[in-house]
């Protein structure tokens, strides 16, 4: 490879599982997934941090991993949209989702499922507006958003009647 | 044999996407994921320059990094150097002279990402840089203007006459309009896979709208017999009509042609800006006239659409704006003249709507204009005028299927309106809203929530300034491809045991771009031929053309196609049953093997408009929506939150309620975009903002709650009486909000996307 | 592109007077904004990550304490930790881009990056705040306004580093407003906060996005404290709040580019500045 030479060691606990790769500084964390790890389920639709379909749990909380050096972040918990789902069934963010038909042609959609994991395990009955506010940092240009919206919500029941089973609740590893 | 039985996700039930959990778990794979060992990564240079001469390319520093392995240029193209969808005309790399900023000029293969980019950046290219041509208008009306083209600026021009110019109208309104350059902007930037194969052939795994179009394409350019460019379709980030044109695919196949590699090419978002069709910019100069009770007497247009530098699909795009330039009003006398012409701005071509959309908003706002003038309600002007079945459009053409327009309007204008604007504090909170408001930035007793008033959490207004707006708009779109092309699509199904249980294979090379086709498919073999189990297979050009997923037409063509392999399979199944009776399907098949048929479909033949005229019979299928938009305007700030959306729309038949839904929302916010955030800026040929900091697309806190209605008129000549739904909703949400935004600020705004200071300093005078 | 990373902000300070080309970075959201555009390739990156300390904010010793948020305490924790005491930053810093980038994203990194549309800015400027600069050559305390030099450009020597940021708590109402096309996730077009300090009776101001730096409207400033009756009931004087709209458009001196216009922005600035002044005096009875 002709890229820079210098490279980093970087260790992540990605989804659990340590995850080990020598990289050059430029290396971002949304490269390093998708390229080092070969976890492409984390989509780079911007570069810059607007469209938020890069949106991946650095120790629990929703960042841009395109604005994000693997470098920086060495020693810390990422969750991907990989790490969602329980062992043997999608979580409830995923199954509502699916259900409410919260996506179409699905790029922004890894993007929408951490954010809005995070914010139903800080916020598990949000508000109209505070469900609103929580995703208007990502983009979606298929949906217009209204079955998203209702994915939220409906996220927000599963998660209540399923409350009890661990393997259900995305976020913090 | 029994095939009656309705399974319970076959056509009308919301059945779930088949590639919903892949997407949900990641596992889903875009054309940006795919990866083989030892693939390289392509990379192009692209022209600064909307207008120069190319003097000389050295691609040496290029070729002498570390890392790199081909640098190409159009002296190395195959075969032919020119491609498009309808005028070979656009260069596969830029030959002696560029015309528009971002075309294409020499393409690198490396073996990173990086690499390639650094060693396009060393291509050293001498340019003569000419003065561009970026004014349609001029370029296409007047002869004194350079040519960007030798043979002629203008692409298309469509004249439609019917009656006689200009008689008897007691009131007339005129109004000049204009449509910004809106981007398509998917998520998911272009990207593909080039394999070189054994056979000199290539293997190539894409994102796009329409493989066999792209094949047609791509062939001539590489020298390559058609059976040596085989295609597959990669996982889709949406499209909108930016993955209609060709992009990286000729490029990445050179590459991987020239150095036997894999080769990836993947756009940024920067990139993907520069590397697809936008939708026409448009200029528009309408005369409505009517009786003093509003009855429309005569309409003249004159549309002017900006093709930008190449001819892409521009024509049809004007022959849209033309036939549909009137909108769906009956009117005797029309007198249009759309042009397209050919600038050094960005290639313009597919955009959802299709230059139906351009000339909505402009008819739209005419049709306002036309209810102040005869002091009538926007919605009355509308329904005086509505076409309906039998109506005949400007172009001769007679509506011959349901089109209850003025029922539409009726129902859309009944449905309840929003409350009132949210200048008191949002009241009950649910449980859980206590942690932010304890935080203390949810609105407080004297601060209204800011999410709910213009600015949002910008806080520009507590309510000061701020207006309600109702504002309607009526669109009608063909659907499927017009003016006698011959639109067909192919899928082949196979009925077989597997595990013991009857399972269906549907295989088409039709493009699931998010709209939910996959799914559609899938409950056509299900309804068909009552089989539970269906595979919808990877969409490949080992199939037969599916035509493009575009103009609405999937769902209709593809949906058809299906339907007649599922209906062929079945007459076979119970010719055996009928020599066999008594087995059922599971035994039938365990006895005589799989069924396989294979069956083309076309809807009912269109004819060119006629070129002196703009008469004939030039659509299959014309569908109507209807928008209601509730706006709160800042009229000092000039900032718009829009309340709510309402929508009817006619669709003959719901396949699926869910998805259906889902494409009405979508089309609905790119209409919102269009009318009050998109624009491609530009000054002199330059793009000014290709980020998504700065082309603003809308997100959830500017798409308001939708309310629809969606009607089952039946089309008799389409499968299952459906009617095209993707684009419709994009052509009436622009108008109805841009209405909406006149009707609270009083200002007559004659361009799209309305800005801030259209607004606030149009009032300070 | 050498990549340090301090474990201590000796370390810090001792590579950054070795490498005064190297770029701090926090959170990354507007450093990487760059990066990521081919704008600007830094030659070094110095991860102020590890420093832990950073993360954390405290109050100032002293007859008048002041709220030391040191250079790793991100948007999110300043909105919720910090909220009570500086609304204007808060409500602020709720605007900048997504909740995402408000996770990673810093008020210090805004400082460092200077830009005249940078959200963190007009408050800073209203409140009076203090830019706490060091290097090995020792510690320096830039007032406010005089940190902004031009056009992303600011007054840190290349050997220094920013520790922290001095804010006072509000001593009265404070407002911000910020106008962009979109509902959310948008650079501002251009925004301004206002702060009254009911005590001293005056009050502060800060423009953004509408000059080269963010800036004070220093007339705007002084008219209201000697025109405004700070001892009046009732709401503030229709006229007197036009007129510090008016200079405060006046202070400004905006630019065309593809937010907005210059015209709209002046128009704005004199609109919002006009507003907030109003809701900070009405909320002064609260």
């Amino acid at each position: 490879m002709s890229e820079e030479t210098t490279r980093y060691l970087v260790t992540l606990v990605v989804n659990g599982v340590v995850r080990e790769a020598a990289v050059p500084a430029r290396r971002l964390l949304s490269d390093f997934l998708r390229h080092d790890l070969g976890l492409t389920g984390t989509h780079v639709g911007c570069e810059h941090g607007v469209c938020g379909a890069c949106t991946v749990l650095l120790d629990g909380e929703p960042v841009r991993s395109c604005l994000t050096f693997a470098v920086t972040v060495d020693g810390h918990e990422v969750t991907t949209v990989e790490g969602l789902a329980g062992d043997n069934e999608l979580s409830p963010v995923q199954r509502a989702f699916t259900e409410c038909h919260g996506l179409q042609c699905g790029f922004c959609t890894p993007g929408f499922l951490c954010a809005v994991t995070a914010f139903l395990r800080d916020n598990p009955a949000p508000t109209e507006e505070e469900a609103l506010e929580a995703v208007s940092g990502n983009l979606c240009r298929c949906t217009g958003y209204q079955n998203i919206i209702k994915a939220v919500h409906r996220a927000a029941e599963i998660q209540a009647e399923t409350q009890g089973r661990p393997e259900d609740r995305g976020g913090r590893a | 044999m029994k095939t009656e039985t309705r399974t319970s996700l076959g056509v009308g039930a919301s059945a779930p996407r088949p590639d919903g959990a892949l997407k949900v778990a990641g596992a889903f794979a875009y054309a940006s994921d795919l990866w083989l060992d030892g693939m390289l990564w392509g990379a192009t240079l692209r022209s600064p320059h909307p207008s120069a001469w190319i003097r000389s390319i050295d691609v040496g520093p290029a070729l002498a990094l570390p890392g790199v392995f081909a640098v190409l240029t159009h002296e190395d193209v195959p075969g032919a150097k020119f491609y498009g969808l309808e005028h070979a005309d656009q260069p596969v790399l830029a030959v002696d002279q560029v015309r528009y900023q971002g075309e294409p000029v020499a393409i690198v293969a490396a073996d990173h990402p990086e690499t390639a980019r650094r060693a396009a950046a060393a291509v050293v290219v001498e340019y003569e840089v000419r003065a561009a041509v970026t004014d349609a208008r001029r370029a296409a009306l007047d002869p004194a203007c350079p040519l960007v083209h030798p043979g002629g600026n203008v692409v298309r021009h469509q004249p439609v006459r019917a009656g006689s110019a200009g008689s008897g109208a007691e009131v007339v309104v005129t109004g000049e309009y204009e449509v910004g350059m809106q981007d398509q902007a998917f998520l998911g930037p272009e990207a593909g896979l080039a394999v070189p194969a054994d056979d000199g052939g290539v293997d190539l795994y894409v994102a796009t709208q329409w493989l066999h179009v792209d094949r047609d394409q791509i062939a001539p350019c590489l020298a390559l017999p058609e059976d040596k460019v085989r295609l597959t379709l990669a996982g889709v980030g949406g499209a909108f009509g930016a993955r209609e044109d060709l992009s990286m695919q000729i490029h990445a196949s050179m590459l991987a042609l020239r150095t036997g590699r894999p080769v990836k090419i993947v756009y940024g978002r920067e990139e993907s800006f520069f590397g697809h069709v936008h939708r026409h910019p448009a200029w528009m100069r309408y005369e409505h006239g009517a009786t003093a009770d509003g009855r429309l007497v005569y309409v003249k247009a004159e549309i002017v659409l900006d093709g930008g530098a190449y001819c892409s699909s521009s024509p049809a795009v004007v022959g849209n704006a033309a036939s549909l330039g009137v909108g769906p009003y009956e009117v005797e006398n029309v007198w249009i003249d759309a042009y397209a012409a050919y600038t050094n701005n960005p290639p313009c071509g597919a955009m959802r709507g299709f230059g139906a959309v351009q000339a909505c908003y402009a008819y739209e706002s005419q049709m306002d204009r036309l209810a102040a003038a005869c002091g009538l309600s926007p919605v009355e002007i509308r329904v005086r005028n509505a076409v309906s079945q039998g109506s005949r459009l400007a172009t001769g053409q007679v509506i011959d299927s349901p089109a209850p327009l003025a029922a539409m309007l009726g129902e859309l204008a009944a449905m309840p309106l929003p409350g009132p604007p949210a200048y008191a504090p949002s009241g009950s909170r649910r449980q859980g809203g206590s942690g932010a408001r304890a935080r203390g930035m949810i609105g407080t007793r004297e601060e209204p929530d800011p999410r709910r008033l213009p600015g949002g959490v910008g806080r520009t207004t507590r309510g000061e300034g701020v207006r309600r707006g109702v504002g309607y708009g009526v669109g009608i779109k063909n659907i499927c491809f017009s003016e006698g092309f011959d639109d067909y699509s192919t899928a082949r199904v196979r009925v077989e045991l597997l595990g013991g249980e009857p399972h269906a294979l549907v295989h088409t090379a039709a493009a699931e771009v998010g709209q939910g086709l996959v799914a559609v498919q899938a409950q056509i073999a299900r309804t068909e031929l009552g089989v539970d189990r269906v595979t919808v297979a990877p969409a490949d050009t080992s199939v037969g053309s599916a035509g493009s997923s575009s103009a609405s037409r999937q769902s209709y063509v593809t949906g058809g196609a299906v339907k007649a392999a599922c209906e062929a399979v079945r007459r076979r199944l119970e010719a055996l049953a009928a020599a066999d009776p008594g087995l059922s399907l599971g035994e039938l098949l365990d006895r005589y093997g799989p069924v396989e048929e294979t069956r083309e479909y076309r809807h009912r033949p269109t004819v060119p408009l006629d070129p002196v005229t703009g008469q004939g019979d030039s659509h299959t299928q014309l569908a109507l929506c209807v928008h209601r938009a509730v706006v709160d305007v800042d009229v000092e700030l000039g900032l718009v939150k829009v309340v709510e959306l309402a929508a009817v729309q006619d669709v003959g038949r719901i396949l699926n309620p869910l998805a259906l839904e889902g494409q009405i929302h979508g089309g609905s916010a790119q209409g919102l975009g269009l009318a009050l955030l998109e624009e491609i800026q530009m000054r002199d040929g330059r793009v000014l903002n290709p980020s998504f900091t700065d082309y603003l697309i809308p997100t959830i806190l500017d798409m308001p709650p939708m309310r629809l209605s969606i009607l089952e008129n039946p089309d008799p000549n389409a499968p299952y009486g459906l009617r095209g739904a993707g684009e419709p909703p994009t052509l009436s949400s622009t108008p109805a909000v841009a209405a909406a935004v006149r009707a609270a600020t009083g200002l007559a705004l004659p361009r799209v996307p309305i800005r801030p200071e259209d607004i606030a300093l149009a009032h300070t005078g | 592109m050498d990549f340090l990373r301090p474990a201590t902000w000796e370390d810090a300070l001792a590579m950054k007077a070795a490498r005064p080309d190297a770029t701090p970075i926090q959170g990354g959201t507007d450093v990487m904004v760059e990066i990521n555009l081919d704008k600007g390739r830094p030659t070094a990156l110095l991860d102020l990550n590890p420093v832990a300390e950073l993360s954390r904010w405290s109050w100032t010793a002293g007859p008048a304490p002041m709220l030391r948020v040191g250079a790793g305490v991100t948007y999110t924790r300043l909105i919720a930790e910090l909220g009570g005491w500086l609304p204007g930053l808060a409500q602020a810093s709720r605007t900048v881009g997504s909740p995402q980038i408000r996770n990673r994203g810093t008020l210090v990194g805004n400082l460092g990056a200077a830009s005249p549309a940078g959200d963190g800015h007009p408050p800073l400027l209203a409140s009076g705040a203090l830019v706490e600069a060091e290097s090995v050559r020792g510690t320096r305390l830039i007032p406010i306004g005089e940190f902004y030099m031009g056009v992303k450009r600011n007054a840190l020597e290349g050997d220094e580093l920013i520790r922290a940021v001095h804010v006072p708590p509000a001593a009265g109402p404070q407002c911000f407003a910020k106008v962009g096309t979109r509902n959310a996730m948008v650079i501002a077009v251009c925004s301004f906060a206002v702060a009254l300090d009911l005590r001293a009776r005056r009050a502060g101001t800060g423009i953004g996005s509408a000059a080269p730096t963010p800036r004070r409207a220093h007339a705007a400033e002084e008219f209201l404290a000697g025109e405004l009756d700070w001892d009046g009931a009732g709401p503030v004087d229709p006229a007197l709040a036009r007129r510090f709209g008016e200079l405060v458009a006046e202070a400004a001196a905006p630019i065309d580019d593809v937010r907005g216009r210059a015209d709209y922005r002046r128009h704005a600035l004199a609109v919002m500045a006009r507003r907030a002044l109003g809701w900070a005096w009405a909320e002064r009875e609260v």
